[in-house]
């Protein structure tokens, strides 16, 4: 794994992120955020094989407490919270890349949740009991929170959950999990862990109201759609990947299908659409970061642009698969189940539309050449 | 990561907005696909050459301002917007004119580069034949060595050579080696095209106007001095100068990004009828958002270069990208048009309909000119993604 040093030079970047305007404009990553990327990558592809994952399919609760010890000790599950409270202190443009990789390997943890919802809001909120109390064991992996907005319906991994927040008639509310009622509800990709939640808001503790209730939500989402977009880039990476090597040796004709421009045409169109929906991503997480005023333009132009990459990569792979697409065995479908998952999780298409649209047709728009920065 | 306009690009987006708010004609120019229209983009590109914005990448004593690429974003985002006028030259100052750079002799360099920057001498590209399409390595037009080594005589037919019809001069390729297969044995060329025997026969486009034409060689006797690169790399020349790069600077976003902005504009302005349709709204967001995607990949790939990277085979997205937004854009505004959309712009009752047909023309040859959009997919799927040639 990747050494103290390099975790400590990240921390510094994480810091000097906000105020670095008179720097040229730069819209790369640098080099250690890179090489972040790749150590995680390799580890994350080492340790969630698909064999794990069908494993965890079968097991009771879908997760693996060992799992989460190890992304704790490797400073992800802190990765966002503050340095004061033992994480690693960094932002979204920090974990943008990281997400990726959890989509990759469709990790059955909730890491990104974590990253870039729970700890975000804990830290927004203001409230320095709860701060106090769950920032320092989420970053040592010794306790989940789980947010649940009203605009997903249901909560992710609720069952897991040392706390839930969330929101009800407008406010925000920290619960005990042992005072809701928790009723599962099966997702089409088994490693998502949904629950109808209802608890008594009387006997809760309420966190946030108003306004001020109402900006932590659009935060929270904001956060929620980004990561599910990036985890979709990597999703749409694996599938791709799969079907490039099924395609390379399974053979038809006399030769490996792979060879055919229709086949080829499959991957190519998944691939460009991918590479455009990259920068996307990074522009929305930089947006999140520095608080800008189209964030929420932003952020769903790549949630549209990422899930709508990672539904044609499931479709046109399924496709290059023929037959074997549509089995239980091959691994294909554990990434193509996430992809239509995630299609609709945290605003769905229509959610997100609206937004570009009032961006787009506002009075006071600025469109054209120009405009962008 | 910084997405901020540093303080002297903000200066310079000022420069050259005010220079354009001066200089850039009130009206369009005429088609430079028509002989007077030709004249205008000329004459406008002498004047760019004067204020030094003719090709500000350029190092200083070429002209240019020795500009990098955010620079050159900026400076096309207000061209665009000032909707100034097309460059007639484009296959000369975005195309040849880098090849020069670092393929050309010191006097090759000397000879052309300022005529071309000055707008004196147009340039066409001679490139595709009948038998050479897609399959450009199917070159057959020759040119033989004299045998006092002086001299190469050229034999054989160009085809759509984009404006050769009013250009001085053309690029091209020709075989040099008559036993040479595929992409051996080609040699890049530079020619005028009032030498004796070159014949240029315009090919009338969609819109009537000869935009392109076929050029035939009979025996020209072209100077060895003409040769770009060594004889027999032709190929390399035309494929080294990093592709990406080049579209980089051919198709810059802003083009797309006012395209996207005069379709919202529109949409605006034709709620009540185009709202039937929910599509149409649907269309015109996914427009912006487009024009945004390739805005945000370009400038990041723009600050990669700029710091040293280098382009891969991704660059190979970048056509399909940008063509394929580009038509989805004209026909979503023919769309909110409904019946006046198949008007030309001189009918008696074609007022608000603009220039959107002539774009939704010109767009159905972005998919086809520079490497078909299908041998860009195939491309993309052998050098991206490793899949199987044969």
């Amino acid at each position: 794994m990747w050494e103290p040093a390099l975790q400590a030079k990240l921390r510094e970047q994480g810091s000097l992120l906000r105020n670095d305007r008179e720097k040229d404009m730069d819209f790369t990553f640098t080099e250690d955020q890179l090489l972040f990327q790749e150590s995680v990558r390799d580890f994350l592809v080492n340790e969630i094989a698909p064999e794990k994952i069908r494993e965890l399919w079968e097991s009771d609760s879908g997760r693996s407490t060992a799992l989460w010890s190890q992304l704790a000790e490797l400073g992800l599950t802190g990765i966002t919270v503050p340095e004061a409270f033992g994480g690693l202190g960094m932002q979204a443009l920090d974990f943008v890349l990281l997400a990726q990789e959890c989509g990759y390997v469709a990790l059955p943890a909730p890491l990104v949740h974590t990253a870039m919802v729970s700890v975000p809001l804990l830290v927004s909120s203001g409230s320095e009991p709860l701060q106090e109390n769950w920032l320092p064991k989420i970053a040592a992996g010794d306790a989940i929170v789980m947010v649940g907005l009203e605009q997903n319906v249901f909560v992710e991994d609720a069952h897991i959950a040392d706390l839930l927040i969330l929101e009800k008639a407008g406010a925000l509310y920290a619960v005990d999990p042992s005072q809701a009622t928790l009723r599962a509800n099966e997702s089409i990709d088994l490693s998502r862990k949904l629950f109808a939640v209802e608890f008594d808001a009387a006997n809760a503790e309420k966190i946030a109201e108003g306004d001020q209730a109402a900006g932590l939500i659009a935060a929270a989402l904001n956060g929620g759609a980004l990561g599910v977009a990036a985890e979709s880039l990597g999703l749409a990476q694996r599938m791709v990947d799969i079907s490039v090597q099924y395609t390379s040796e399974r053979k038809q004709f006399g030769v490996a299908i792979g060879t055919f421009q229709a086949v080829k045409h499959h991957m190519a169109n998944i691939a460009y659409k991918l590479e455009y929906a990259k920068a996307p991503a990074a522009r929305a997480a930089y947006a999140i970061d520095h608080q800008q005023s189209k964030v929420d333009m932003a952020v769903s132009h790549v949630k549209l642009a990422a899930c709508e990459v990672a539904n044609l990569a499931a479709k046109n792979c399924i496709q290059v698969h023929g037959a074997m697409g549509y089995t239980w065995e091959v691994d294909l479908h554990i990434y193509m189940k996430r992809a239509w998952a995630y299609a609709n999780t945290w605003g769905d298409a229509a959610f997100h539309k609206q937004r570009v649209a009032d961006f787009v047709l506002a009075d006071s728009a600025k469109l054209g050449a120009g405009n962008t920065f | 990561m910084q997405l901020e306009y540093t303080t002297e690009h903000q200066a310079f987006r000022e420069e050259i907005r005010s220079w354009l708010a001066t200089n850039a004609p009130g009206e369009p120019l005429k088609t430079f696909d028509t002989e007077e229209g030709f004249q205008q983009h000329r004459e406008w590109e002498a004047k760019l050459y004067e204020g030094r914005w003719g090709m500000i990448t350029w190092p200083e004593e070429m002209g240019g301002r020795g500009a990098d690429l955010i620079q050159w974003l900026i400076f096309e985002e207000e061209y665009y917007a000032a909707r100034a006028p097309l460059r007639v030259n484009q296959n000369g100052i975005f195309l040849l004119g880098p090849t020069l750079m670092e393929y050309g002799t010191e006097e090759q360099k000397k000879k052309f580069l300022t005529g071309m920057a000055t707008g004196e001498d147009v340039w066409c590209q001679g490139w595709s034949e009948p038998n050479a399409g897609s399959d450009m390595a199917a070159i057959r037009s020759k040119a033989e060595l004299t045998e006092d080594g002086k001299h190469y005589i050229i034999n054989g037919q160009k085809t759509w050579s984009t404006r050769a019809v009013w250009a001085d001069w053309c690029f091209g390729m020709f075989r040099t080696d008559p036993e040479s297969q595929r992409h051996h044995g080609l040699t890049f060329i530079l020619l005028p095209l009032d030498l004796e025997g070159i014949t240029v026969r315009p090919i009338p486009q969609l819109d009537g106007l000869p935009g392109f034409a076929e050029i035939f060689f009979d025996n020209v006797k072209v100077p060895v001095e003409n040769r770009l690169g060594g004889e027999g790399e032709g190929w390399g020349v035309a494929m080294a100068t990093a592709g990406f790069e080049r579209g980089l600077m051919l198709r810059s976003p802003a083009r797309f990004q006012e395209t996207a902005k005069r379709l919202v504009d529109l949409y605006q302005a034709n709620r009540e009828s185009a709202d039937r349709d929910p599509a149409i709204r649907e269309a015109v967001l996914r427009a912006y958002m487009d024009a945004e995607a390739y805005t945000l990949t370009t400038y990041q790939t723009a600050c990669r270069l700029i710091k040293g990277g280098k382009i891969g085979a991704e660059s190979s997205t970048n056509k399909i990208f940008w063509s394929e937004l580009d038509q989805q854009m004209h026909a979503t505004a023919l769309s909110i048009l409904g019946a006046r959309a198949e008007l030309q712009a001189h009918a008696p009752d074609a007022a608000g309909v603009g220039t959107w047909l002539d774009g939704w023309m010109f767009a159905q040859s972005g998919p086809i000119y520079a490497g078909t959009n299908e041998i860009q997919r195939n491309i993309i799927a052998e050098r991206m993604l490793g899949m199987p040639r044969k």
